[in-house]
């Protein structure tokens, strides 16, 4: 299995959910490994066996100048500072498709070289690819054992760019989808977008919905809304993909009708100085809190010491944070743009450019306790049914087909 | 003598729009009369206009041995006169005839008796004289919504003077015991019980068209033989069903409308059968024992209970909010206001808000104008506060404040 990142070293849904999917297939008796770019540390459970790519290579693949949209192995400090050279640069260069500079794509297919060496060492039966950056990877390895490669579309250029691809980030996906066997979509959204944009058979592609983890401690406190001082949480990439303006924008409503409500924004991303100048200019700079990146059990204190969470995303072909927060006993707001409304029921949705209908349906669960706590037990009870098993149960039947 | 007795229920709620909380003290047009026209106009060319016009076909060729009742609510007629008027007058034509009664029950179709008796003899009343007016029949026998019962609902309508009601033939309350006959609520010794024939009721309504049935396709022929065979063990076969049975669930092309205009001919071969109207089922036939029903049962899910609209928190804080306004409602004297609030009874508004898909889930999410119970819930909360907006319009306008339990209505004292 190829991968870009893995927890605790990612910075987003992808990492979560190649580890739970790998944790899955452990379970279905499936003896994994998963290759990683870089990884400092090598874990051996349950026949889940990472190995760390560089050690098939003479030299450490140099992520530093990698761009910081795809960097997960970078503190968030350093991510910020990174942010927001990154915008200034967008700023002059005035476009969005300068976002990838042309090192990304040299490591990418020095990434692809490398796996040759991976393909050869290892034993498997089936080559399964994570998003674009491993398809280059996973056709090498195919090309070398002659095994089935099987490629799993967490997202695409469209959903990252907002329907504005990077063309060479769209020819490395669309050759992905063409070379592999089978192709995993993480919605009927994604299928979607992949048979629209992609050229890609109905036929050849397969919805296997994400789930979530549970911890042992999985069981959430049934608490009521904070009477004094509510909080509505926003939680993922600070990036177009992610609806961040639309958030602050409901924000802004709520607080003309509801002054006691503070709203964080947890994570980190280009459009972040952006959305705090933005929030000044409306004049909500003291409602609104920072908490940059965030990671392992911060995520979790931070569902819990919300309110309500909100999901705005623009275009999410999964979108496992609603999950998390369900998880965490904590109501959710999700974009009717996601992968994970197809399959959730016990939340309230909206499409995310109606800010009007967003702010009403904030208010509402802060105003109504009914409402809030009905959600809250729904969604939990709703939430046990996204574990790993199922997902991992798909993809063995998916390997079984491509296996001859 | 076996009696085949039917039953129409005739419904329909004022949809309420999706209800922003931005709306509240802005906007006092609660109903959505884009989508309550939109299904009135459908439901009227695909099941009332046709049913009745079968109707009345069938009593004139039998020559007034056919005859059925119906129970329409007041909200529905209100939409009627207002949408189609010539559903009223094809009802009208129909009680001419003299081969249909009408039931009676609250106009706003409400759940009422639960939570105020005053209210729910008033709405009662109001419906009596909707009657009176339209169709010229006061009504002899009282149907609560949803078949709604227990004993003391029973002495309640007894003392209303009423000779009849109707209920759920539930499983769990007949046991041995067969609902073909008729029975006498425990807690009276005037009024007569009819209970429905849920299993040859279903048979229509729900199985019609099903064709993993194995008695699929059902024939009037087929039909007419199971009635015909409760001789000797009954007098009366209940079927009480959803009027929308008729062309609107079970649709045109099943073969509906052709079953029914067949079945009067294949049960009238049989010479000890015949159709009789609830008031006649009860001076025809005397009571066979008491009846002993001290729980609510409904004719609604598997449960047969209250459970699909008061079965969440959502539910019974919404009902409670509701019945906490009646009195500042009906003080008010304000009859737009009280017209408004009293359309907020009726109990759909309370079933959209059901959580518990998962056994019954597709009945739930076919009737349901809303996404999820919670946008129902919004909604009416929603509608709810604007009214309390109204209520203290004399005040000076108060900001909306997040309030805490029990109540999350605005300024209430």
């Amino acid at each position: 299995m190829f991968g870009w990142e893995f927890p605790p070293f990612s910075s987003g849904g992808l990492g979560t959910a190649c580890q739970g999917l790998t944790k899955g297939l452990a379970n279905q008796g499936a003896f994994v490994t998963f290759v990683l770019p870089k990884a400092n540390f090598e874990i051996n459970e349950n026949g889940l066996h990472v190995v760390a790519a560089d050690k098939f290579l003479r030299k450490h693949i140099e992520i530093k100048v990698i761009n910081s949209l795809l960097v997960p192995y970078i503190s968030s400090e350093a991510y910020n500072e990174r942010i927001l050279l990154a915008a200034k640069a967008r700023e002059t260069a005035n476009s969005s498709n300068d976002l990838y500079g042309w090192n990304l794509f040299e490591e990418v297919h020095r990434y692809a070289e490398k796996a040759k060496w991976v393909a050869t060492a290892e034993l498997y039966d089936v080559i399964h690819a994570h998003d674009w950056m491993t398809y280059p990877a996973g056709i090498r390895a195919k090309q070398i054992s002659g095994k089935p490669l099987v490629v799993h579309v967490h997202a695409t250029e469209f959903d990252r760019t907002g329907d504005h691809p990077n063309d060479a980030v769209y020819r490395i996906e669309r050759e992905g989808m063409h070379a592999a066997d089978k192709v995993i979509a993480v919605s009927s959204y994604t299928k979607m977008k992949i048979v629209e944009h992609y050229g890609i058979s109905p036929d050849k592609i397969e919805v296997v919905h994400n789930a979530v983890e549970f911890s042992s401690d999985c069981a959430f406190d049934s608490r009521e809304c904070r009477p004094d001082m509510k909080t509505v949480l926003f939680l993922g990439r600070i990036t177009l993909q992610k609806g961040p303006e639309y958030f602050l924008y409901a924000a802004k409503r709520v607080l003309e009708k509801e002054p006691n409500v503070r709203f964080i924004m947890a994570g980190s991303g280009d459009m972040e100085p952006w959305i705090i100048e933005k929030a000044a200019e409306l004049g909500i700079s003291n409602k609104v809190l920072f908490t940059g990146f965030l990671r392992g059990k911060d995520v979790d204190r931070a569902y819990r010491l919300a309110d309500l969470y909100v999901m705005p995303s623009v275009s999410e072909p999964f979108g496992i944070t609603p999950l998390e927060a369900m998880r965490n006993g904590t109501p959710v707001i999700i974009s009717r743009q996601s992968g994970v409304s197809e399959v959730l029921t016990h939340c309230l949705k909206v499409d995310f450019w109606d800010i009007d209908q967003l702010s009403s349906q904030m208010l509402s669960v802060l105003k109504y306790s009914s409402l809030h706590s009905s959600l809250q037990a729904n969604g939990h009870t709703e939430v046990q049914k996204f574990n790993w098993n199922e997902p991992a149960r798909k993809c063995m039947g998916i390997y079984n087909q491509v296996i001859r | 003598m076996v009696s085949v007795c039917f039953y129409f229920q005739v419904h329909q709620p004022w949809r309420v729009r999706k209800y922003s909380v931005f709306d509240i003290a802005r906007n006092h047009d609660y109903f959505d009369h884009k989508k309550n026209e939109e299904v009135c106009r459908k439901v009227a060319s695909k099941c009332y206009l046709p049913a009745n016009n079968l109707i009345l076909e069938l009593i004139k060729r039998y020559n007034s041995k056919f005859r059925v009742a119906y129970s329409i609510t007041g909200t529905a007629l209100e939409q009627f006169e207002r949408y189609t008027p010539e559903v009223i007058e094809s009802f009208k034509r129909l009680a001419e005839t003299g081969c249909v009664e009408f039931l009676s029950e609250t106009y706003y179709h409400s759940l009422s008796y639960l939570y105020s008796k005053d209210e729910f003899r008033r709405q009662i009343n109001l419906h009596k004289k909707k009657m009176k007016e339209l169709f010229g029949q006061t009504p002899k026998v009282f149907r609560n919504t949803e078949l709604i019962y227990n004993n003391e609902l029973a002495h309640y309508i007894e003392g209303m003077g009423y000779k009849g009601i109707i209920c759920e033939g539930a499983d769990h309350i007949l046991g041995w015991r067969s609902p073909n006959f008729v029975y006498q609520p425990v807690t009276c010794n005037k009024i007569k019980l009819l209970m429905k024939n849920y299993k040859l009721s279903d048979d229509i309504a729900f199985r019609f068209s099903n064709r993993g049935w194995e008695e699929w396709p059902l024939t009037a022929d087929k039909f007419a033989h199971w009635v015909s065979s409760v001789n000797g063990s009954g007098e009366t076969v209940n079927l009480f069903m959803d009027y929308e049975t008729l062309g609107e669930h079970q649709w045109e092309d099943t073969g509906i409308f052709e079953f029914l205009r067949h079945l009067p001919e294949k049960l009238l071969l049989h010479p000890d059968n015949n159709f009789l109207t609830p008031s006649e089922v009860i001076a025809r036939y005397p009571v066979r024992d008491k009846m002993d029903i001290h729980n609510f049962i409904s004719w609604a899910d598997i449960e047969r209970d209250l459970s699909a609209w008061l079965g969440n928190k959502m539910q019974n804080n919404a009902i409670q909010e509701l019945y906490m306004l009646e009195r500042e409602v009906m003080a008010s004297g304000d009859h737009t206001l009280i017209a408004d609030w009293r359309k907020l009874t009726t109990s759909d508004h309370f079933y959209y808000m059901c959580t518990k898909w998962f056994a019954d889930g597709d009945v739930h999410k076919y009737f349901n104008p809303y996404e999820s119970p919670y946008e129902g819930f919004i909604a009416f909360m929603n509608i709810l506060n604007d009214l309390v907006v109204r209520l203290r319009s004399e005040m000076k306008y108060r900001p909306i404040v997040i309030s805490e339990k029990p109540s999350a209505l605005v300024g209430r004292h």
